[in-house]
C-alpha cells in the first residue's frame, strides 16, 4: 500500500513534537490509544487564558505512518485556534487532507480523540466545564 | 558526474526469492523451442516438455532422498497443503476424523483445517511455548483412536523455528497416525528428508528456494506407509490422478534446477547466511536498547531472526527505511482487523512486542555490505520513532506502563 504525499511529508518531517510541561495549568494533556492496539497519541496543548486561544501544541505518538501524520497535522491545526474553534475539527477533515484510506481512518479518529482529550484535560484543570468528554470507542 | 542507484536491501527472503540466474536459464528455451504440453504424447514437443519435467522430478527427488514417483506438481504450498489436508481427510475419513496441527501453522493449513470442520472434522490446536516449539507430551496426549493426521510445520515463516520433526515423526510411526509438514520454509534452505523423518505428506514451493513462482508440490509417500490422497481438482487425471491440470512446464523445470542447485549449495550458504544473520542480530542488540529475539535461538533456520524493538510499532518503523530495505513486520496496522501477528501472540508476546516486531530474513544473495546498511538504517530508524514515542518517554521516566488506564480503541 503506498502513502499519499502528504502522509509521507508529515512522517519525514513531523511538525511540533515534543512536550508541554503538563504540570502548567496552561496545559492539557490527551493521551489515547493503547500499546496493545498498536497506537498510543499524546496531544499537548498550552492556551492563553485571557483569550482561550491555543498558542502551542505538541505531540509525540507510537504508531504507523498515519497515525504520527495525523498528530502532526491535528498540532499544526491547533495552533492559533480558539477552544471553541479546535473542537470542531472532525476526523473527517483528517482523513481528506491527509488521503487516509478506509484502513487508517481510525488513526484519525485517534487524533480527535486526542484533541478533545488535551482541551478537557485542560478545562477541568482550570475549573472550566468540560465542553465534550472522550468516551473510548 | 554519475548518478549513484539508492541503495535497495532485500531482507524479505521468506516471503519470496529472486530467481537464481542459473534458474531462469534452464528454464527459457521451455517458453521458446520447447513449448509442448507433457501430456501429449504423440509429438516430440509432448516428449521434450515430459523428459524436461521427469528430469526436475528426479532433482526434486533428489532434494529430499526420496521415489521421483513421490513428487506430486501443484501450483504451490498453498494448495499443496489444501491437497494434503482435504484430500487425506476425504480419502480416510472412514478411519476417523480428528487431526491435530499448531496454533503457529500457516493460514494455509489453519484455514484448511477450520473449512474442514464444516464437513466433520475435529480438530486440535497445539499451543507452542514461549520459544514457539510444540509440547511433545501434549502432541502425544492429544491423539485418540479417530486420529488421522498430525500436521505440524518443518520451520516458522515468521520465526524461522524449527519444530522437534524427528520424535514428532516417532510419536505418529507409535500410534500410526499420518505425519504431514507444511515445509515451505524448510526445503532447500535445510535438509528435509522425509523418509528419516517419518513425515509422509510434505508441502513445499518453489519460489521460497530461488525458483519461480507458481509452481510447487507435495510429496506423498508410496512405500510404508502407501498414503493416497483425494483430488481435489477433477479433469484429466495428471499426476497419478491426484492433480488434474497441464502442467507448468517451465516453472517446473526451474523449480527442478532450483532443487538441484539447493542440494549442492544450500549447506554453504547456510553456513555464510548464519554468520550474517548472527552479525546483524549482534549488531543492533548491543547498539539499540530494548530489543528482544522472538522464538527459540538455538532451533531455528539459519538466515531468519525476528525482533522486537520496544515501544516502536513496526510500521511506523518500516516506513523510516522501507524506500531502501525490504523486511516485514509482525504489526498488522495495515490490515483491517488490526490484530498483530497472530504467531508471535501464541508465542506469548504481549500485543505491544507483536505490533514492534520486524522479520529479517537473509538469503543466497545477501551481501556484508547490505546487512551493514541495514543495521545503520534500523538503529537510526528506531532511534527516530523512539523519539517520537510517548511510550518510550513514559518508560524513560520510569512510568510502569502496565498501570496505565489505556483508552483501548
Amino acid at each position: 500500500m503506498a502513502y499519499s504525499e502528504k502522509v509521507l511529508e508529515h512522517f519525514q518531517h513531523p511538525k511540533n513534537v515534543g512536550t508541554l510541561d503538563k504540570s502548567k495549568s496552561t496545559v492539557g494533556t490527551g493521551l489515547v490509544g493503547a500499546p496493545e492496539c498498536g497506537d498510543v497519541m499524546r496531544l499537548q496543548i498550552e492556551v492563553d487564558p485571557s483569550t482561550q486561544t491555543i498558542i502551542d501544541a505538541k505531540f509525540k505518538t507510537f504508531g504507523c505512518g498515519s497515525a504520527i501524520a495525523s498528530s502532526s497535522l491535528a498540532t499544526e491545526w491547533l495552533k492559533g485556534k480558539t477552544i471553541e474553534q479546535a473542537l470542531t475539527i472532525d476526523n473527517m477533515d483528517i482523513v481528506e487532507e491527509l488521503a487516509l484510506p478506509p484502513v487508517k481512518i481510525h488513526c484519525s479518529v485517534l487524533a480527535e480523540d486526542a484533541i478533545k482529550g488535551a482541551i478537557a484535560d485542560y478545562q477541568s484543570k482550570n475549573g472550566i466545564a468540560v465542553t465534550e468528554m472522550v468516551t473510548a470507542n | 558526474m554519475m548518478i549513484k542507484e539508492p541503495m535497495r536491501v532485500y531482507l524479505d527472503n521468506n516471503s519470496t526469492t529472486p530467481c537464481d540466474p542459473r534458474v531462469v536459464d534452464t528454464m527459457v528455451p521451455y517458453f521458446y523451442q520447447k513449448p509442448g504440453n507433457s501430456a501429449s504424447r504423440n509429438h516430440p514437443f509432448g516428449w521434450e516438455a515430459e523428459e524436461g519435467v521427469d528430469y526436475a522430478r528426479e532433482q526434486i527427488a533428489a532434494l529430499l532422498k526420496v521415489d521421483s514417483k513421490e513428487i506430486i506438481f501443484t501450483s504451490g504450498a498453498t494448495e499443496s497443503d489444501n491437497l494434503a489436508i482435504k484430500g487425506v481427510f476425504e480419502m480416510y475419513k472412514s478411519k476417523g476424523n480428528h487431526i491435530i496441527t499448531v496454533t503457529t501453522e500457516h493460514k494455509a493449513v489453519l484455514d484448511t483445517c477450520d473449512k474442514l470442520t464444516e464437513v466433520g472434522a475435529e480438530i486440535t490446536y497445539l499451543k507452542v511455548a514461549e520459544d514457539g516449539l510444540i509440547d511433545l507430551a501434549e502432541l502425544e496426549a492429544a491423539i485418540k483412536s479417530t486420529t488421522i493426521l498430525v500436521s505440524v510445520m518443518w520451520a516458522n515463516n515468521e520465526t524461522g523455528v524449527i519444530q522437534p520433526m524427528k520424535e514428532i515423526g516417532d510419536i505418529c510411526e507409535k500410534f500410526g497416525v499420518l505425519f504431514m509438514s507444511d515445509a515451505t520454509q524448510a526445503v532447500g534452505k535445510m535438509p528435509t528428508y522425509p523418509k528419516e523423518i517419518g513425515v509422509h505428506l510434505m508441502a513445499f514451493t518453489s519460489h521460497k528456494m530461488y525458483g519461480p513462482k507458481g509452481v510447487g508440490a507435495l510429496y506423498v509417500s508410496r512405500k510404508s506407509p502407501r498414503v493416497k490422497v483425494t483430488a481435489q481438482m477433477d479433469g484429466g487425471g495428471h499426476e497419478r490422478g491426484m492433480r488434474s491440470g497441464t502442467l507448468n512446464v517451465p516453472g517446473i523445470v526451474g523449480f527442478g534446477k532450483a532443487a538441484e542447485i539447493a542440494r549442492l549449495e544450500m549447506n554453504a550458504d547456510a553456513e555464510r547466511l548464519k554468520k550474517l544473520r548472527d552479525r546483524l542480530e549482534h549488531e543492533l542488540t548491543s547498539r539499540l536498547e530494548e530489543c528482544y529475539i522472538n522464538g527459540n535461538v538455538d532451533h531455528r533456520m539459519p538466515h531468519v531472526t525476528n525482533i522486537s524493538f520496544k515501544h516502536v510499532e513496526g510500521e511506523g518503523l518500516m516506513m523510516t527505511f522501507n524506500q531502501n530495505i525490504a523486511v516485514s513486520s509482525g504489526s498488522a496496522c495495515t490490515s483491517a482487523s488490526l490484530e498483530p501477528s497472530y504467531v508471535l501472540v501464541a508465542l506469548g508476546l504481549g500485543d505491544d512486542l507483536a505490533h514492534s516486531s520486524i522479520r529479517f530474513s537473509l538469503g543466497r544473495f545477501t551481501t556484508d555490505e547490505e546487512v551493514d546498511f541495514v543495521v545503520d538504517k534500523l538503529v537510526a530508524g528506531v532511534n527516530h520513532m523512539r523519539d517520537l514515542s510517548p511510550i518510550w518517554e513514559m518508560y524513560k521516566e520510569g512510568v510502569d506502563l502496565s498501570n496505565v488506564q489505556w483508552s483501548e480503541h
